[in-house]
């Protein structure tokens, strides 16, 4: 049975939580909440934001009180069960060199490895997509291998520039935008995460990731396909999961 | 040619704002859409637009622009504004317009908005709105985002806005009496999501205390200066979805009302959230503004809401039309008749 609850964010908003930790699992429930309250077009929700461990349900008050939308949450979740979640896998190169990785040379220093073992353990890992979020675009992708962890730096920069991917924390983040930052920025993405002519996130929850390192020239070469608009990217397959 | 406003001075952060971009937060968009959607609604209203088309909306300090059109309608609503009509961008005097009516300005004229006084944030309407192109369904300006509204940025000078219409239409112009955006006495939130993050004493240390509005205030919050409220058990959370209203507390303990550009996830307890009702309200508060908060319920919430619904529907009655130009003089000076009368009353 899984645990829940349900917190009010002012008026107009409620926060299923269903738990306070990072976890596979409790995403997976944050998934498929969102996917069945989404299935049953009920009036007067007007939009949910899934996170790593809670579902927010955004809802009009004078159409749907509370108390209705919270009955009605209770009723998805009892109907939640095992179910199998199809998700995609990306493989997105990544430039590690020192022209786009700013922070790698302290990032090895810091965690008492080479370069090249920072840019091995951060690229032989799959990692998880657990939700999008701060930028339009962004995933929140993990976890990185314990030893790379790392606190955000003592002062943020001002600016880095679109498709910086960063350690935060447990989690790796390719920032979709140039936008100001406090984590740890280890290289660049060619491939534009965010369209917001068609509003298209490349990346998904649930999805599968990982990093393929690439020269300066074959990023570059992906960097101007994707300017140029030519750039086609689609997941190398898809992946099973099945959900308890 | 096509008929724009060309920005002379483009104020302090002066955006295009509508009602905001909603159901893209699971992508990560921000909602973004005016702090004040009250006067956002009122100047549509006066320049006779949709409730919530797109307008300007500019925070602290108002634009100057020049009106590159035949002549065009325009209205004003939100906060007390040195508003002039000037004959050329030359000039140095021109004709003071009051907040809160529509105004015909004319190819070339100038209209030079000073200072804002007594709230953060004033609507700049035009009659046909903006020749703008929706993005995501808004045109509202996501300048983290860096898209909608004008090129995603806030207006700088020598940009040229297109309008939708090059004529005013033939009518008389109007002003809006009786509406109060005066902030209320307490702003009225409903506790949570993380208010088991502080004791009872915290809490109720919060409701009790007076917080100042800080100079550090933007569109993404409102930063307050006040007693700290201390975390009962540190102040980081693993990130969990922002509402609009939602009241957090970063390490130092000085609470951000976060408001309409914040960002869709976060990682700092919110010990409470601004009902949706009181919002408006909060999204013109000026830097320096003393406030204080109360607690209510999620059902008295509703009933606000029902109310401040109410209060928008009247506001067609509170359109009153502005006697022809000869006349304005009089009105102006019975208006101030009037409201010093109403003073030495009070």
């Amino acid at each position: 049975m899984l645990e829940y609850r349900v917190l009010p964010a002012g008026d107009t908003a409620l926060v299923v939580e269903f738990g306070d930790r990072v976890d596979p699992r409790l995403s997976a429930a944050v998934l498929s909440l969102a996917q069945s309250l989404e299935g049953e077009h009920i009036a007067g929700i007007v939009e949910t934001i899934p996170t790593f461990r809670s579902l927010m349900v955004l809802y009009e008050p004078l159409v749907l009180p509370a108390a209705l939308l919270i009955e009605q949450i209770d009723t998805q979740i009892q109907k939640l069960n095992s179910h199998e979640i199809i998700s995609r896998v990306w493989h997105l190169p990544v430039c590690y060199d020192s022209r786009f990785a700013i922070d790698l040379q302290d990032v090895a220093q810091r965690t008492s490895l080479s370069v090249q073992q920072v840019v091995e353990r951060h690229s032989e890992c799959l990692y998880h997509v657990y939700m999008l979020g701060f930028l339009p675009g962004q995933a929140y992708m993990g976890e990185v291998a314990s030893e790379l962890a790392l606190d955000r730096r003592a002062t943020p920069r001002t600016s880095i520039p679109a498709g910086s991917l960063a350690i935060a924390g447990r989690m790796s983040c390719v920032f979709p935008l140039e936008t100001p930052c406090g984590w740890h920025i280890i290289g660049r993405c060619p491939v534009p995460l965010w369209d917001d002519i068609t509003a298209t996130a490349l990346l998904a929850p649930a999805d599968k990731v990982r990093f393929v390192p690439v020269s300066v020239r074959e990023y570059e070469s992906v960097a101007a396909r994707a300017a140029e608009g030519v750039l086609k990217i689609e997941p190398v397959s898809d992946f099973v999961e099945a959900v308890a | 040619m096509k008929p724009t406003l060309r920005i002379i001075f483009p104020g302090l952060f002066t955006t295009i704002q509508d009602a905001g971009r909603y159901g893209f937060q699971r992508l990560g968009v921000s909602l973004g859409g005016a702090l004040d959607p009250v006067a956002l609604r009122a100047a549509n209203l006066l320049a006779g637009n949709p409730a919530y088309a797109g307008a300007i909306e500019a925070l602290y300090v108002g634009p100057t622009f020049a009106v590159e059109a035949d002549d065009a309608r325009l209205a004003f609503a939100g906060a007390d504004a040195a508003i002039e009509l000037l004959a050329s961008a030359d000039a140095v005097h021109g004709e003071r317009i009051a907040p809160m009516q529509s105004v015909r300005v004319r190819r070339g004229q100038v209209v030079r908005i000073g200072s804002l006084k007594k709230g953060a944030s004033l609507y700049i309407a035009v009659e046909g709105g903006f020749d703008i192109e929706p993005v995501l369904g808004s045109v509202s300006t996501d300048c983290r985002g860096k898209m909608g509204g004008w090129k995603g940025r806030t207006l700088a000078a020598n940009d040229l806005l297109p309008l939708c219409r090059a004529l005013a239409t033939e009518r008389d112009e109007c002003r809006i009496e009786g509406l109060d955006l005066s902030p209320p006495q307490r702003f009225r939130t409903v506790l949570g999501p993380q208010n088991d993050y502080f004791s009872e004493a915290v809490i109720e240390g919060f409701f009790a205390s007076e917080y100042t509005v800080s100079a550090e205030s933007n569109r993404m919050g409102l930063r307050l200066d006040g007693p700290p409220l201390q975390h009962r058990h540190g102040f980081n959370i693993v990130s969990d979805a922002i509402a609009t209203g939602s009241i957090q507390v970063p390490g130092g303990g000085q609470p951000i009302v976060l408001l309409a550009d914040h960002q869709t996830t976060g990682g700092y307890p919110k010990i409470a959230t601004v009902i949706s009702a009181d919002l408006p309200a909060m999204g013109r508060l000026p830097i320096g503004a003393k406030i204080r908060f109360a607690p209510t319920t999620v059902d008295e919430a509703a009933r606000a809401r029902r109310a401040l619904n109410a209060t928008l529907e009247s506001l067609p009655g509170k359109l009153v039309r502005i006697a022809p130009p000869a006349a304005i003089t009089t009105q102006l000076v019975e208006c101030n008749l009037i409201s010093g009368v109403h003073d030495a009353a009070a």
